[in-house]
């Protein structure tokens, strides 16, 4: 649901400084920004203890204790506390980043490529082409983002993989329409027909003019649909529809975790607090970046 | 304005046919052979075609759809496999509820949207702001599906305020506006008024930075008018954006209150999509996305046309 705040956010404004110049200017900016700079350090903290989890875990995060079951937060050998079959809380929050992760941000990234690649094609083409994609976009559009996530997962069966698919597909027609809207600006300008009249192909065009123009704007773009992408990435687990139990995974946790409300209520809301604060920082980062990026030379 | 209307209808049929196309072909991406889920495990091989024939599924796949088609025209969504009530029948019954805890869901986040948008517009870059938006980017990213888990903790759990799940005290039943019924909605309807308030704030935020960076401001201020004559200016500029979002988003909240209604055990069509899911009952998941898309497909032509007729500063044709 979460996904909405797309329709009320225009497309970035572009931004036509090309080179290392801006770019440097884009990280100095965003080193400045101290609300970015924290969300991004949240954020690389939460990957990298994913990433070395073996290594920082206290303890295994599928072994559990019928005798040790849903033990309070600062239990000895226990920090944040056990699940309801018996298994350490904080090695599973640790371990369960790395599906969250890959589940959220993975439909992104493969949404952008997807989205830039038919929104790109279909801005710059113009005609027909133009017709046939847009059209197609609209209609995956006229979903709402919840309904056609859970509908697409719910008819390919409950699995990550399904899960990511059907995210990419929910995603790609909002990177489309971005990607469409910003290429048909630059196409327009008048150094891009000055290449045209000057004999470039279109492929040289797009790679040199197009490309290095829109793929910012476009960029920023899906950094926002991160925190949506983790979120519902998570729903879909917390329905059933994404990864499967024993797997670790923050959206599942949260699930089987709700027998649970009564007995160790702050036990159980600790899965929803990371996919809180890996979202929320995404968002501050996305916002950081955006504001980076379209600074008034 | 007639013209406008027509052109928009014009656009969006074509639209509302291919909603109609993909959910008539999610039933066929769906592993496995549809009939399986009808037939019983040692179905014989006779009995199987003539299922495939009543269902049509020997046809090749555009006659297949012009047959449902024709079918769904008529308010023909079939049979669910799990109950053998007609389709159309439930999901338009469980659609009601979601209406209404939308709705109310929607209201609420209009309500403190706005007020915290205006209040962050007005007082750009003061701590005022800061608050508002921090709580606006909180509002768009809580998984809201937690957040009515937290609710459910500390007021029926907890302090035992307010019942944690169900629409009404009678278990399974409808909701209805009446005082034992109230209590029951105000945990889901808050829990999904978050996202809507987090949207709207953030709009409504920007409208009013942009509309007070306006000449015409600075020269309502310079003629001497009152600073309450001037936010009623601003009120009428932003109204017509903001209500466009708020109907959008009204939609969104229709279409995606499934993990809410799961949450909270609330009989809407969220509630209902899970449990076509779960019990993979084709005819029934496929009424009910259909009619949630549709839904939304006319919200936005509403959205569209509304906002025309209230702000004549969009160009129409």
């Amino acid at each position: 649901m979460a996904v909405t705040t797309v329709d009320s956010v225009a497309p970035p404004v572009l931004a036509e400084r090309l080179g290392r110049g801006y770019w440097a200017g884009v990280l100095r900016r965003l080193s400045r920004d101290p609300v970015a700079m924290t969300a991004a350090a949240i954020i690389l903290l939460i990957v990298l203890a994913a990433i070395f989890a073996p290594y920082i875990a206290p303890a295994d995060p599928y072994k559990s204790s019928m005798i040790r079951r849903l033990r309070p937060i600062g239990t000895p050998g226990f920090l944040l506390g056990s699940d309801e079959l018996g298994r350490d809380m904080l090695s599973r929050l640790i371990y369960g980043g790395r599906l969250s992760l890959v589940m959220g941000v993975l439909p992104v990234i493969c949404a952008f490529v997807v989205g830039s690649f038919l929104g790109v094609t279909a801005g710059y083409a113009g005609g027909w082409l133009n017709t046939i994609i847009m059209r197609t976009v609209d209609v995956f559009y006229a979903f709402p983002s919840v309904l056609l996530a859970i509908a697409l997962s719910g008819t390919l069966g409950a699995g990550i993989t399904n899960a990511i698919v059907a995210l990419t597909i929910v995603f790609v027609p909002q990177v489309t329409r971005v990607a469409e809207s910003v290429t048909t600006q630059i196409r327009n300008r008048d150094y891009v027909e000055a290449a045209r009249v000057s004999g470039a192909r279109a492929a040289t065009i797009v790679r040199v003019h197009v490309l290095g123009n829109v793929l910012g704007p476009i960029f920023v773009y899906s950094t926002s649909l991160i925190s949506v992408s983790m979120i519902l990435a998570s729903g879909l687990s917390f329905l059933g529809l994404g990864s499967k139990p024993p797997e670790p995974e923050w959206g599942l946790m949260l699930n089987t975790l709700r027998t649970a409300i009564y007995s160790q209520p702050l036990v159980a809301a600790l899965p929803g607090v990371m996919i809180f604060i890996t979202s929320i920082s995404f968002n501050l980062l996305s916002d950081g970046l955006r504001s980076a990026m379209e600074v008034k030379a | 304005m007639l013209a406008f209307t027509l052109n928009r209808l014009i656009y969006v049929t074509p639209v509302a046919i291919g909603v109609t196309v993909v959910c008539f072909l999610l039933v066929h991406i769906t592993p496995g052979d549809p009939l399986t889920a009808i037939l019983p495990a040692d179905a014989t091989l006779e009995l199987q075609e003539q299922m495939k024939a009543a269902y049509g599924f020997d046809k090749p796949l555009p006659v297949q759809y012009a047959l449902w088609f024709w079918k769904v025209l008529h308010g023909d969504l079939g049979n669910s496999i799990a109950t053998g009530r007609p389709v159309a029948t439930e999901v338009l019954r469980a659609v009601k509820n979601t209406l209404i805890l939308a709705t109310v869901a929607t209201m609420i986040g209009f309500t403190f949207g706005t007020l915290f948008g205006f209040v962050a517009g007005y007082f750009r870059d003061s701590w005022l702001d800061k608050l508002a938006s921090f709580i606006s980017v909180l509002g768009v990213s809580v998984p809201h599906y937690w957040l009515g888990m937290v609710l459910v903790i500390v007021f029926a759990a907890q302090l035992g305020w307010l019942p944690p799940t169900g629409a009404g005290p009678d278990g399974s039943g409808d909701w209805r506006p009446d005082a034992a019924h109230l209590r029951y909605i105000i945990l889901p309807a808050v829990t999904m008024s978050v996202i809507p308030m987090g949207v709207i704030a953030r709009t409504v935020r920007a409208l009013v930075g942009d509309i007070l960076s306006q000449d015409f401001v600075e020269a309502l201020r310079a003629k001497g008018m009152s600073e309450f004559g001037v936010f009623r200016h601003v009120v009428t500029n932003a109204a017509p954006t903001a209500l466009a979002v708020m109907g959008l988003q009204l939609g969104y909240l229709l279409g995606g209150s499934i993990l809410i209604e799961t949450v909270f055990s609330w009989p809407g069509s969220g509630f209902l999509l899970n449990a076509a899911i779960f019990q993979r009952d084709l005819p029934l998941l496929q009424g009910t996305i259909l009619i949630l898309a549709m839904f939304f497909v006319m919200l936005n032509l509403a959205v569209d046309v509304l906002q025309t007729a209230l702000d004549p500063r969009i160009k129409r044709g």
